[in-house]
């Protein structure tokens, strides 16, 4: 069998969080990707996150498409149900899924051969619906689990393991979430974990569609000379614009930050975004100044990561088609079956 | 000469229009007052792929005695296209009529000198009573409505009931339309004779309903319990998904918050559409798709997730002229193959074919309960006869004792209890195993959903014993389905008889009619509706028990002839293809023309080419 069983040895000074719950009961299975693979930190980036954030693991839906990225669900969140599905069309599924129990948080992870070529449509829609999720691209440029082609990510110029160098344009997703609607875009870096975990605590508090873009070098593939997505190029063109914590609604607002520099956003949920600005006139929550820094900067050479959109105000899929707020699944049958008076009705009109 | 055609309340009418012209609400009146005279009709609409402009037909059958399928032929032509003149009125039969707009006169050459001719200069009337053009368009429709109440002897005041009914809501329309209707009926009574066609008051029509396939199935679904839909514009479906939208409308808010207990999505195209269904179903709710051939197509590596990883789901699957875009407005059960065994792999997947709007209606509602009792996909197999036509039906009938069978679930009490959770356990050994849906519990029940082959704990697993075991027990799963899906339809001859037919979906009304036509002759057949795939043994058993068996389907490949024979290892010598696929919803002279002549019966009817 090639499922490996982790120890269930539990330290007992194991830190706890406000449920009781150590980070260990967030991991999952060990994972099969490479030595070192930008993926797994992605992993310990979300086990992280929904360790600070006091998340029920079991309330957590994990939901990905097929690749090295989309295999990650299995490595965390073990108590959560997970849904590994068809390639490149996570998308639907996840929609599906949300629609019929919208009291869940919805994970959908994904890779940027899944997600930007076979999958771009469904990418598209599940954006411009404002599915409340929290959609994670681990973006390393190749199809990993194909071995090493150009996925439609890879910059225009950069070169395959291979030698060759790739003649067409690359497609920058976190522009492209800006255009479609997504009410939280952010972008940052597998080897970034600082600057990682507290944009996943956003985004999983975040009502709508959030994406995060993260640069994930694939060490087997893609962490050449002359590759745009290996882990030297992001390093040195990396450009935060913001670094980012979250304050949960009930915590009390503590902060390391220095006045004067901080932008505060606060969710639906109460919790709060505190923001520091390192590109001082950033302003998180303006789409259309988003979309022209980031095409500035990238004219520029740079990486721009943090968090780089959020409407705090985002309604989502079920307001627009205003469900009812009990999940779907759990309506009983009389709410379901009109009756037999109501055929009767019917069948009148049909005369 | 053939001399003129005479009967009460049984014949054929046919309505030659142009698509746009206005013509679909005169002739569904025309019906409508029919069947408000106690008279069963049967109306088929024959319309082409394009918005305006093209030749449509709206064919209607008169049938006193109940039947309600295609008997094939053309007793009244009412020729209101001239572009499609010369075979419309080919299609007339010897002795019938033809009722056409006089107003320009037509040299004789342009007639048939074994019909009737009825002339009313309909434009000249029409453009005489109105100014404006687009009075002037729809109303002459009103104007032919109204001579042929008349010539046919339907009764005035039901039409003009009818109308006012029609335009409750634009009650300022109703007084032209009735106007409309009486120039037409003054004409006629002033200048003609009835014809020796009529219509007389009768008592057969009894509480049935007139509805089409789509708009039962979707309200099928409403019974069912679906709650989610996701689906991408495709005739002949669409009607199907707008159907459901509107009775959740009326039928699915909360009446305190007036919250929806539904969400439809109208998806970005038919992937995207089984996606979100299959998302659904993993998730406990229950969800459907509509859609035709094509999307189908688009469908088949979901449809191979939903069967291999266990997720419930359900296909309306409303079949239209193919292959590619083939016929897309015209009527084929040419899908039964490619929906049996969807998808890479081996897979089969349950199929319900339904032979009708009450059918439509009773197994829509019932696919759920299958889907979610055997965590897979079902397809309930319409086609655009059955789907888009208006069928005479017995009211849709509801126990409201009945309980919506969610199939095995594992729940937060059964985990507790320290039930063994095997997500893909054969626990009882029917082949179906426990699922959980999405936080059940904190800590017990969760398990990794995937398309990759896994052991019976859901962990993934390529070892080929491990792989097989799992097909296997698929397999069970799918011999339990033979006992939980609706059995056939058997209905034994009157004399014994080495021959049987089997057929299925909409073929059923006009072999009701075939088997009455050969039984008046002495031809004597045992036949068998088939209401689903997989087949319960007794299908086999009915094919073992006669020598020769028609199989009577509506496609070039006798699909489910292969389907018999590739599951039941029938001997293919003794299943005899009967086919129909040239579009056109089959006939009852059709049907009992070729099994007369598979019988070793010549002359027994007119056979003719194929949808005659
Ligand atoms: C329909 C279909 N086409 C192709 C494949 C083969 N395939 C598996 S993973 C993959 C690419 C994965 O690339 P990416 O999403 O970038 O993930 P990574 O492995 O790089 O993390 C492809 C093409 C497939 N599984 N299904």
């Amino acid at each position: 069998m090639t499922y490996i069983a982790k120890p269930a040895f539990h330290h007992p000074s194991l830190q706890k969080n406000a449920l009781g719950f150590t980070r260990r009961d967030y991991e999952g299975k060990v994972s099969t990707l490479c030595a070192g693979c930008g993926h797994d930190s992605i992993s310990a980036a979300i086990v992280q996150a929904c360790f600070e954030i006091d998340l029920e693991p079991h309330r957590l839906a994990k939901l990905s498409g097929i690749g090295c990225s989309s295999k990650t669900p299995d490595y965390f969140l073990g108590a959560s149900h997970g849904f590994n599905t068809v390639h490149g069309r996570m998308p639907s599924v996840l929609t599906g899924a949300n629609l019929a129990n919208r009291e869940l948080i919805y994970l959908g992870v994904s890779g940027d051969g899944d997600s930007a070529s076979i999958g771009l449509g469904q990418f598209a829609h599940v954006m411009r619906r404002g599915v409340n999720m929290t959609y994670i691209v681990e973006n390393n440029g190749v199809y990993g689990l194909t071995k090493g082609q150009f996925s439609a990510t890879a910059d225009k110029g950069s070169k395959s393991k291979k030698g060759v160098v790739n003649s067409d344009a690359g497609i920058d997703m976190v522009a492209l979430a800006l255009q479609l609607g997504a009410s939280f875009v952010a972008r940052s870096f597998s080897g970034d974990k600082d600057q990682l975990a507290p944009l996943i605590k956003a985004a999983l508090t975040h009502k709508g569609a959030a994406f995060i873009d993260v640069l994930s070098p694939c060490i087997a593939f893609n962490n050449h000379k002359g590759s745009t997505k290996s882990f030297d190029w992001v390093r040195e063109h990396n450009e935060a614009v913001n670094r980012l914590d979250v304050l949960l609604g009930r915590l009390p607002v503590t902060t390391q930050y220095e006045p004067g520099e901080l932008v505060e956003v606060q969710q639906h949920d109460g919790s709060l975004l505190m923001l520091r600005k390192v590109a001082a006139d950033y302003d998180p929550t303006d789409r259309v100044r988003a979309m022209s820094y980031l095409q500035e900067r990238q004219a520029a050479g740079e990486i721009v990561t943090g968090l780089l959109y959020v409407d705090p105000d985002a309604d989502d899929l079920h307001d627009a088609l205003g469900t009812v707020h009990r999940p779907l699944n759990q309506l009983s049958d009389r709410e379901l079956t009109p009756g037999a008076a109501a055929l009767a009705g019917i069948n009148a009109a049909l005369r | 000469m053939a001399r003129p055609l005479s009967a009460t309340n049984d014949f054929v009418v046919k309505f030659a229009n142009v698509n746009g012209s206005g013509s679909a609400s005169a002739n569904g009146l025309f019906v409508k007052a029919i069947l408000r005279m106690g008279v069963p009709v049967a109306a088929r609409n024959i319309f082409p792929s394009n918005i305006q402009g093209l030749p449509t037909w709206y064919e209607i059958r008169v049938s006193g005695q109940g039947w309600l399928g295609r008997r094939g032929g053309v007793d009244l032509m009412v020729a209101m296209n001239p572009q499609t003149w010369d075979r419309d009125l080919a299609e007339i039969e010897p002795g019938g009529y033809l009722f056409y707009d006089s107003t320009k006169p037509l040299p004789p050459e342009k007639f048939r000198p074994d019909i009737t001719v009825v002339g009313v200069p309909l434009t000249r009337i029409c453009n005489a009573a109105y100014a404006e053009p687009s009075k002037r368009k729809v109303l002459k429709n009103i104007i032919y409505l109204g001579a042929l109440t008349f010539l046919l002897g339907i009764e005035r005041p039901v039409v003009e009931t009818l109308l006012s009914e029609e335009y409750a809501s634009k009650p300022a329309l109703i007084p032209a339309n009735i106007e409309a209707l009486a120039l037409g009926f003054d004409w006629a009574r002033e200048n003609l004779k009835p014809l020796g066609l009529k219509l007389e008051r009768a008592d057969a029509v009894g509480d049935r309903i007139f509805v089409d396939g789509n708009t039962a199935a979707a309200l099928g679904a409403v019974y069912g319990g679906a709650t989610v839909c996701a689906w991408y514009p495709i005739t002949p479906s669409t009607s199907l998904a707008e159907a459901f939208t509107d009775y959740c409308k009326t039928l699915r808010h909360d009446p305190e918050t007036g919250e929806a207990r539904y969400a439809i999505v109208q998806a970005e195209d038919e992937i995207a559409s089984i996606g979100v269904v299959v998302g659904a179903g993993w998730n406990g709710a229950r969800a459907f798709t509509c859609t035709s051939g094509p999307g189908v197509s688009l469908m088949q590596e979901f449809i191979g997730l939903s069967y291999f990883a266990e997720i419930p789901a359900v296909i309306f699957d409303v079949q239209r002229g193919g292959p590619s875009t083939g016929m897309p407005t015209r009527t084929q059960q040419s899908d039964v193959l490619s929906a049996a065994y969807a998808s890479h792999g081996d897979t089969k997947h349950v199929l319900l074919l339904p032979e009708g709007p009450g059918e439509c209606f009773e197994l829509g509602a019932q696919a759920f309960d299958l889907a979610d009792r055997l965590q897979t996909m079902v397809f309930v197999m319409l086609d655009l006869d059955m789907g888009m036509n208006e069928w005479l039906t017995a009211p849709f009938a509801w126990d409201d004792r009945r309980k919506l069978d969610r199939g095995k679930v594992m729940t937060a009490q059964m985990l507790e209890a320290g039930a063994d959770f095997g997500r893909y356990k054969d626990v009882d050994g029917d082949g179906i195993p426990y699922r959980t849906y999405p936080a059940t519990h904190p800590s017990k029940g969760a398990y990794f959903t995937r398309g990759t082959s896994r052991d019976p704990y859901a962990r993934y697993s390529e070892e080929g014993a491990v792989y097989v075991d799992n097909m296997e027990r698929l397999l069970r799963k799918f011999e339990t389905a033979k006992s939980l899906v609706p059995a056939p339809v058997h209905r034994a001859a009157k004399k014994k008889t080495g021959y049987g037919v089997i057929y299925y979906g909409s073929t059923s009304p006009a072999m009701d009619e075939a088997l009455a036509q050969l039984e008046a002759r002495g031809l004597h057949l045992d036949a068998l509706r088939l209401r689903a795939f997989p087949f319960a043994g007794e299908v086999f058993d009915f094919i073992a028990k006669h020598e020769l068996v028609f199989v009577v389907e509506q496609n070039r490949d006798a699909q489910l002839r292969a389907l018999l024979i590739n599951e039941g290892g029938v001997d293919p010598a003794r299943l005899v293809k009967v086919l129909n696929y040239d579009g056109s919803p089959i006939t009852a002279r059709y049907i009992a023309g070729e099994l007369a002549k598979g019988m070793g019966a010549a002359d027994v009817a007119p056979t003719g080419e194929m949808a005659k």
